[in-house]
């Protein structure tokens, strides 16, 4: 080969240079060089590993579930904070789901767990609403490697079922809010049922009227059913789909209510951590009325094949700097995608209609 | 269709780079918001469907474009089995460029998911609702996108070979163009460059 001209190997030089650096930008965009990014698939994995093993087919996070079909009746009021179409005084069917926390799908009913409601609203001009609720006005971690390390530390231990103290201790010592938030549970009335239970966005959002003015808000669905408390002493003793069959039961006989409260912050509230509630009276407006009708397990419900993500939200309302807000969309959506490769397992109800059916 | 002149018609130069930058940009977002769950991946998510639609309204009007104004010919000392691949390479961009916005909308149709471009609009779904048609195009838009900057680089390299090394004129026919059409160049890094005027 003849020798190439000196020209010729400084523009080799320059071709191979460019190239490399474009390879190396994007092997660091990618995460592949440089310092670890905490990725969708680092939460669902922690998630998959607290509940010793993954569940293939079931969401890594309130697997166990109910579809129900309602419909959400807005007065208008809500228009006051945002121009969302989905507030302006109309009428929609909203399609959601019941669940308690964790990651096992035939898990009992009796824990004190998250008791959830998610929701996906929709306005005839395709803008959605989804939301995912808890029973807590709070979270019990503010950001994505707390939660990481959270799920660590509660890993129960495979022989004595319990998380190892040694792992435990120094966490919640690192963690006073994880303590707070444990100490909140504790004391807190565990719904004895999933109608009388107040859901909460955790989260603060940024809601923006017509005026262009912006502010921050949280939200809860109260619901018109009074307050009732299992007996935390006794929770072993309740059958293990006792919430979701009270439910099942429940909506048989009538409708079940609650009322969309909008809460705006004060000044001073804080408004990028879900650990921290807001105290005091806050200017509250009543928006509109979410009416159930009707539920369905899983198998032929629509809500299995949705994923609840509170970041996707109408136009008018926006995510606020609370960086759980990101976590929560994306590992939701890595254990969605993981979901929807393994494909559609059996739910806890839909195993006990078959049962039902047999005999 | 060859075109008589040494250079690709302005408006498909202008459209060349404008989507360069887009489709860079777009591999690179793909890539940052897949590996965080910082706040980021919401930001770069939002801009990840506008800019993929852009693209594939970009790729309507340039491919037409294209076939209606042809390419500049390449030079004749370039190999056949070179001109094969060259030709192939492009059919696979231009195919790319239709494919990766295509199934990035397919797999949120798929998905449940709402196709939000901002600003309250909203596309409808090209797809039904289908976990399993999800997973797969969910696993073929991330593997169209590696195959897609592998197939980026390669062109690049080829083009800049093209440029520093043979000094053809091919870089140049995408680029400022040459001086005047049917006038060979009298720089010495466009000694090819009157080939492209021969009646293809």
């Amino acid at each position: 080969m003849p020798s190439l001209p000196r020209r010729a190997i400084g523009a080799f030089a320059l071709i191979g240079a460019i190239v490399l650096a474009l390879l190396a930008g994007f092997g660091w965009a990618a995460g592949w060089l440089g310092s670890r990014r905490i990725s969708g698939g680092d939460i669902t994995t922690a998630l998959e590993a607290n509940n010793g093993g993954a569940e293939p087919g079931y969401r890594r996070a309130h697997a166990k579930g109910l579809c129900f079909t309602s419909d959400f009746a807005a007065n208008g009021k809500g228009s006051a904070l945002t121009t969302a179409p989905i507030l302006r005084a109309a009428t929609i069917p909203v399609l959601g789901r019941f669940s308690l926390g964790g990651g096992n799908p035939l898990a009992t009913d009796g824990r004190n767990v998250f008791h959830s409601m998610a929701l996906l609203l929709k306005t005839p001009d395709g803008q959605e609403w989804r939301m995912a609720l808890d029973h807590t006005p709070i979270f019990p971690v503010a950001d994505v490697p707390s939660f990481i390390a959270l799920q660590r530390a509660t890993t129960p231990d495979p022989r004595t079922g319990k998380p190892d103290p040694a792992v435990l201790q120094p966490f919640l010592a690192a963690h006073p809010e994880v303590k707070a938030f444990q100490a909140t549970m504790a004391k807190a009335v565990l719904p004895n049922s999933f109608a009388n239970a107040t859901y909460y966005s955790i989260n603060a959002f940024r809601f923006t009227d017509a005026a262009g003015t912006t502010r921050f808000v949280r939200w809860q669905f109260v619901p018109e059913a009074p307050l009732a408390g299992l007996d935390k002493q006794h929770l072993d003793q309740l059958p293990r789909d006792a919430l979701f069959q009270e439910m099942i039961a429940r909506t048989a006989r009538g409708p079940s209510r609650w009322h969309l409260l909008l809460i705006e912050a004060n000044p001073g509230d804080v408004t990028d951590k879900a650990t921290i509630a807001w105290q005091g009276p806050h200017r509250t407006i009543d928006a509109g009325t979410l009416t159930i009708r009707a539920t369905q397990p899983e198998e032929t419900g629509r809500c299995r094949d949705f994923n609840f993500d509170p970041t996707i939200l109408p136009e008018g309302i926006a995510l606020s700097d609370d960086p759980l807000l990101a976590a929560r969309s994306k590992g939701y959506s890595s254990s969605f995608t993981r979901r929807a490769a393994e494909g559609p397992h059996a739910s806890a109800i839909g195993e006990d209609l078959a049962k039902g059916a047999q005999q | 269709m060859t075109r008589a002149s040494l250079d690709f018609h302005p408006a498909l130069r202008v459209l060349h780079w404008l989507m360069a930058a887009l489709v860079l940009a777009m591999l690179f977002i793909g890539v940052f918001m897949v590996s965080t769950s910082g706040p980021a991946y919401v930001a770069l998510l939002d801009l990840h469907r506008p800019i993929g639609i852009a693209i594939l309204v970009l790729v309507l009007l340039r491919l037409p474009l294209r076939l209606a104004t042809g390419a500049p010919a390449l030079p004749e000392d370039l190999a056949p089995l070179q001109k094969r691949i060259a030709w192939g390479s492009h059919v696979l961009l231009y195919a790319t460029l239709f494919a990766l916005p295509l199934v990035g909308w397919g797999m949120l149709s798929a998905g449940g998911y709402p196709v939000r471009l901002g600003g309250g609009v909203v596309l409808p779904p090209i797809l039904p609702h289908d976990l399993a048609l999800y997973a797969l195009l969910r696993a073929a838009h991330t593997a169209i996108a590696l195959a897609f900057f592998a197939l980026i680089l390669l062109h690049l390299a080829a083009a800049l070979m093209h440029g520093l090394v043979r000094r053809d004129g091919v870089l140049r026919s995408m680029t400022t163009g040459h001086r005047q059409a049917h006038t060979p160049s009298l720089a010495d890094d466009d000694n090819h460059g009157e080939t492209a005027t021969l009646p293809a």
